[in-house]
């Protein structure tokens, strides 16, 4: 069960990812947020600029159109 | 570090979202992003709270014409006498995206600098009084070419 979890249902590029960025903001490291959606781009879109950002991705999954990403602050 | 600088000349809706989610997009990359708000863009920046009194005829006409602030911009083009941007506004709020003051504010917490340009507001009357608290400088040409030389993209809307 992650620290915290990000819904972004509904919502499209590239919201999801400013609201991932938005809660990792107020996040301490070491703390771990769940992000889910349903709108395909963004989910190569979050996990590319977390990787860039140097924040650990967890676990990715996407199954039956929603995508679930658990990212792990580390700065 | 990569550098977006983006001058912001019109005044329009389309625009704006475009300039604004390519400002914010850069931004959380960890990019340095200018916004420099010039001519019909200064309509984008324009508190609507903010109230001045104007003292020529011209500032009064420019007062009225140009728009009162991110949420009152009209598309640029399918304008139909304001139906289009109607539609527009109501398909934006559908598909849960924000509203170009929303947008100004989250490209402002994501570490965007807004330049408001100081020529035209002379012209048009006007007053750094009457712009939002998220613009950081009044500013010449020089500051932006300043700004810009220094950036790997630069943009014009």
């Amino acid at each position: 069960m992650a620290d915290e979890v990000v819904d972004c249902m509904g919502l499209i590029c590239p919201r999801p990812l400013f609201e991932t960025i938005k809660r990792l903001k107020r996040m301490r490291a070491g703390q771990t947020l769940e992000v889910f959606g349903d709108y395909p781009l963004s989910l190569p879109e979050i996990t590319e600029s977390m990787e860039k950002q140097g924040q650990e991705l967890v676990s990715v999954t996407n199954e039956g159109g929603v995508w679930r990403i658990v990212i792990r602050k580390i700065k | 570090m990569t550098k977006l600088t983006l001058v912001v000349f019109s005044g329009e809706l389309d625009k704006a979202v475009a300039a604004f989610l390519i400002a914010s997009r850069a931004a959380v990359e960890g990019w340095d992003v200018v916004m420099i708000f010039t001519f019909w863009g200064l309509g984008i920046i324009r508190d609507p709270d903010r109230k001045l009194k104007k003292k020529v005829t011209a500032e009064k006409v420019f007062d009225v014409a140009m728009p009162r602030g991110a949420d009152d911009l009209q598309l640029s083009h399918m304008k139909m006498l304001g139906l289009g941007t109607s539609m527009m506004k109501g398909r934006m709020k559908a598909k849960n995206v924000l509203t170009v003051r929303e947008m100004m504010k989250e490209a402002k917490e994501f570490g965007v600098r807004f330049l408001a340009c100081g020529l035209p507001m002379e012209l048009m009357g006007i007053q750094s009084g009457e712009l939002v608290q998220e613009v950081d400088e009044v500013c010449g040409i020089g500051r932006y070419l300043e700004e810009a030389k220094d950036a790997d993209v630069n943009l014009f809307f």
